[in-house]
C-alpha cells in the first residue's frame, strides 16, 4: 500500500464506514418493522399460540427441527408440518397423535423424546404450528416437503 | 512473557482446550446418531447432544477469547494488568458455570432445568444456541463484564495501540449484542430477527474484529515486521468486514416472513463477505514472506497462515456457495449449512485461537518455542484436522446438494426421512472423517507433553 494511505487515513474510513453501515442496517430496522403486520400473521398471535411457543421453546424442539429453515437438520422442517399433515382437515389431529406415540422404538430409526404433554398442551402446540404456517414467507420452503 | 500478569492467560487456554474435547466427542454422537438413529437413545438424545456441542464450540472460544486478550492486552500497553486476581476470579466463575449448564443439560430434561432456572421469570431458552439457562445467561454477562473492565482499565492507563483497540471494540460488540439475547418476543419473526443480532453480528461482525487483532498481534511477533504495515492492514480488512457484514446480515432474512427487500441487501452484501477474508489470506501470506526474521516457532506461523486460508474456503467461499437468494431458496435449512457452518468456525475461530495458544503457550512455559520434536508433531495435528475438516465439509455438502435435489427441486419431492435414507453414505464418510479430526486434535493435546532436547529459554 502505497505511503499517502497512512494507517490513521484507515482508521477513519474503519470508523466512517462502520457507523454509516450501522446507521443504515438501523434504518432498514425500522424499515422492516413498519412492514411486519403485513407479513407476519401477527392477527392470530392469541394467548394459546403464545403458550404454544412456551412449550416449542422448554422441549428444545429447534434442537432436532427446523422451523422456517432455521435450526437443526436432524429432524423434519416444523414452519409448514400443519399444512403437510392435512391443514384444517386433520393437520390438528395427525400433529397431536404423532407426538403421543413418540419414541416409536423402530430399531436404528432416529428416535424423538416422549414429552408427556397434557390435551391442553398438544392443543397449544398445535395452534402455535398453525400461526407459524400461515406467516408470509416467500413461498418457501419450495413445496410441501419442507 | 513480558509481563507476570500475562500468566492468567494459561488456565484460559487449558480449559478451552479440554472443552473442545468435550465439543468434538459430542459431535462424534451426534454424527454417529446420523446413521444409527437410536445409538444412545435415550439416555442423550441428539437435541441434548447438540446442545452441549454448540455451547461447549461457544464457551471454548471464547475462553480462547479471554485468554488470548489477557496475553495481548499487556504486552500491547506495556503495563500489567489491572488485576490479574479479578481475572483468576473470572475464570472459576466461568469454567464452574458452563460445567453446570452442560451437566444440566446432561442430567436434568430440558423443560425441568428450564423451571428450576427462573425461565418462567423471563423466557429466553430454547432458541439456537441460546439454550442456556437464563442464570448461565446473567452469568456470562457478569464475567464478560469484569473481564471488560479489567482490560480496559489496563489499555487506559498504558500504551494504545490499534490491535489492542480493535481488540477491545470486538470484545465490547460481543458483550452488547448478547444483550440481545435476553429479547425474546412472542411473534416468532420478531423473535428470529433480533435472535440474529447475537448470532450474526457476533460470528459476521464482531468476532471478525478479534480474529483480526489475535492475527495481527501473531503476526508482528513471528514475522518482525513494522507495526504500522500491519495495523494498516488491519483496518482495511476489518472495514471490509463491517462494510459487507452489517448489512450483510439480511441473507437470514430471506424467508422468515420478512419483507422482500432483504433479498436484494442480503444478496449483495453478503456477497461481497468473502473479499475480507480474501483480504485477510493475502495479509498473512504478504507478512510472512517480508518477514525480518526468522522466528523459532515455526507451527504458530503454520496455523497463522492456515487461519488465513481456511478462514477464506469456509467462512469466504462456502458462505457464498448459498447466500445469494435465488440458491438459498433451496439450500435454505439443508445439510449445505451445516457443512459451512463447520468449516466457517474451524477456518476462522477455532485456528485463530489455536494459533494465539501456539505463539502464547512456550512463553508462558519459559520458552520462546517448543523442541522441534514438539512442533513437528503439533504440524501433524493442524494437517490431521485441517484436511479431516475438508472432507467433513465436501461429504455434508455433497449429501446437501443430494438432499436438496431429492426433497427440493425434484419433479416428485420425497419426504425428510426418506430423503436422509438415500444420503447416509456420505454421513457414515463423514462420522470417519469425524473420527480423524478425533485422532488430531489428541496429536495437538500430546504435543505439549513432548519434552525434546533442543527447547530454548525464552
Amino acid at each position: 500500500m502505497s505511503s499517502a494511505f497512512t494507517t490513521s487515513a484507515a482508521r477513519n474510513i474503519f470508523y466512517g464506514g462502520t457507523v454509516f453501515f450501522f446507521l443504515l442496517f438501523l434504518a432498514l430496522t425500522y424499515q422492516n418493522e413498519k412492514a411486519l403486520p403485513a407479513r407476519d400473521n401477527r392477527a392470530n398471535l392469541t394467548p394459546q399460540v403464545i403458550a404454544g411457543k412456551k412449550i416449542w421453546e422448554t422441549r428444545n424442539c429447534i434442537g432436532c427441527h427446523t422451523l422456517l429453515g432455521e435450526g437443526a437438520y436432524f429432524a423434519p422442517e416444523l414452519g409448514n408440518v400443519y399444512k403437510r399433515r392435512g391443514g384444517d382437515k386433520g393437520g390438528a389431529e395427525f400433529i397431536k397423535a404423532w407426538i403421543k406415540a413418540q419414541p416409536t422404538g423402530a430399531p436404528g430409526r432416529r428416535q424423538m423424546p416422549q414429552f408427556n404433554l397434557t390435551e391442553q398442551e398438544l392443543d397449544e402446540m398445535v395452534a402455535f404450528l398453525k400461526y407459524v404456517s400461515e406467516i408470509n414467507t416467500s413461498n418457501w420452503p419450495p413445496n410441501i416437503e419442507g | 512473557m513480558q509481563f507476570k500478569s500475562q500468566a492468567v492467560a494459561k488456565p484460559y487456554f487449558i480449559a478451552a482446550i479440554g472443552l473442545f474435547v468435550a465439543q468434538v466427542l459430542f459431535g462424534l454422537i451426534m454424527g454417529l446418531q446420523y446413521v444409527i438413529g437410536d445409538f444412545l437413545f435415550p439416555a442423550i438424545p441428539f437435541n441434548v447432544a447438540r446442545m452441549v456441542h454448540t455451547n461447549a464450540l461457544i464457551v471454548w472460544l471464547l475462553m480462547g477469547f479471554m485468554g488470548s486478550a489477557y496475553y495481548l492486552v499487556p504486552e500491547e500497553s506495556e503495563r500489567e494488568l489491572h488485576s490479574p486476581k479479578l481475572a483468576l476470579a473470572l475464570f472459576w466463575i466461568f469454567l464452574v458455570a458452563a460445567a453446570l449448564t452442560v451437566l444440566g443439560y446432561l442430567l436434568v430434561p430440558y423443560a425441568s432445568l428450564a423451571k428450576m432456572t427462573g425461565n418462567d421469570l423471563l423466557p429466553t431458552m430454547g432458541r439456537e444456541f441460546l439454550e442456556q439457562p437464563l442464570i448461565t445467561k446473567v452469568g456470562i454477562v457478569i464475567v464478560a463484564l469484569g473481564f471488560l473492565f479489567n482490560l480496559s482499565m489496563t489499555v487506559l492507563k498504558g500504551r494504545k495501540t490499534a490491535i489492542s483497540t480493535v481488540l477491545l471494540l470486538g470484545l465490547w460488540g460481543l458483550a452488547i449484542f448478547f444483550l440481545f439475547s435476553f429479547y425474546n418476543p412472542d411473534n416468532v419473526v420478531r423473535d428470529k430477527y433480533y435472535w440474529w443480532f447475537v448470532v450474526h453480528l457476533w460470528v459476521e461482525g464482531v468476532w471478525e474484529l478479534i480474529l483480526g487483532a489475535i492475527l495481527a498481534f501473531v503476526l508482528i511477533k513471528v514475522t518482525g515486521v513494522d507495526r504500522e504495515v500491519i495495523e494498516k492492514w488491519l483496518y482495511v480488512i476489518i472495514t471490509l468486514t463491517l462494510i459487507t457484514g452489517i448489512i450483510g446480515t439480511g441473507h437470514h432474512y430471506y424467508w422468515i416472513g420478512t419483507p422482500e427487500y432483504w433479498q436484494w441487501w442480503g444478496s449483495v452484501f453478503s456477497a461481497l463477505e468473502p473479499i475480507p477474508f480474501f483480504a485477510m489470506t493475502v495479509f498473512a501470506f504478504n507478512m510472512v514472506n517480508r518477514r525480518r526474521r526468522e522466528h523459532p516457532n515455526r507451527v504458530a506461523t503454520l496455523w497463522a497462515l492456515g487461519t488465513g486460508v481456511m478462514a477464506f474456503l469456509g467462512a469466504g467461499v462456502w458462505g457464498f456457495l448459498h447466500t445469494l437468494a435465488p440458491v438459498n431458496f433451496y439450500t435454505h435449512g439443508s445439510q449445505i449449512t451445516a457443512a459451512h457452518g463447520h468449516m466457517a468456525f474451524y477456518g476462522a475461530y477455532v485456528m485463530v485461537v489455536i494459533t494465539m495458544i501456539s505463539y502464547a503457550m512456550p512463553l508462558l512455559r519459559g520458552r520462546a518455542a517448543n523442541s522441534n520434536l514438539a512442533q513437528v508433531i503439533e504440524m501433524w495435528s493442524f494437517w490431521l484436522m485441517t484436511i479431516a475438516m475438508v472432507f467433513i465439509t465436501l461429504f455434508l455438502t455433497a449429501a446437501g446438494i443430494l438432499q436438496v435435489w431429492l426433497q427440493r427441486v425434484s419433479e416428485t419431492p420425497m419426504g425428510f426421512m426418506a430423503t436422509q435414507d438415500q444420503i447416509s453414505l456420505f454421513y457414515w464418510m463423514r462420522e470417519w472423517a469425524g473420527v480423524v479430526f478425533f485422532i488430531g486434535l489428541v496429536t495437538y493435546i500430546v504435543s505439549f507433553f513432548i519434552k525434546g532436547s533442543d527447547t530454548k529459554a525464552a
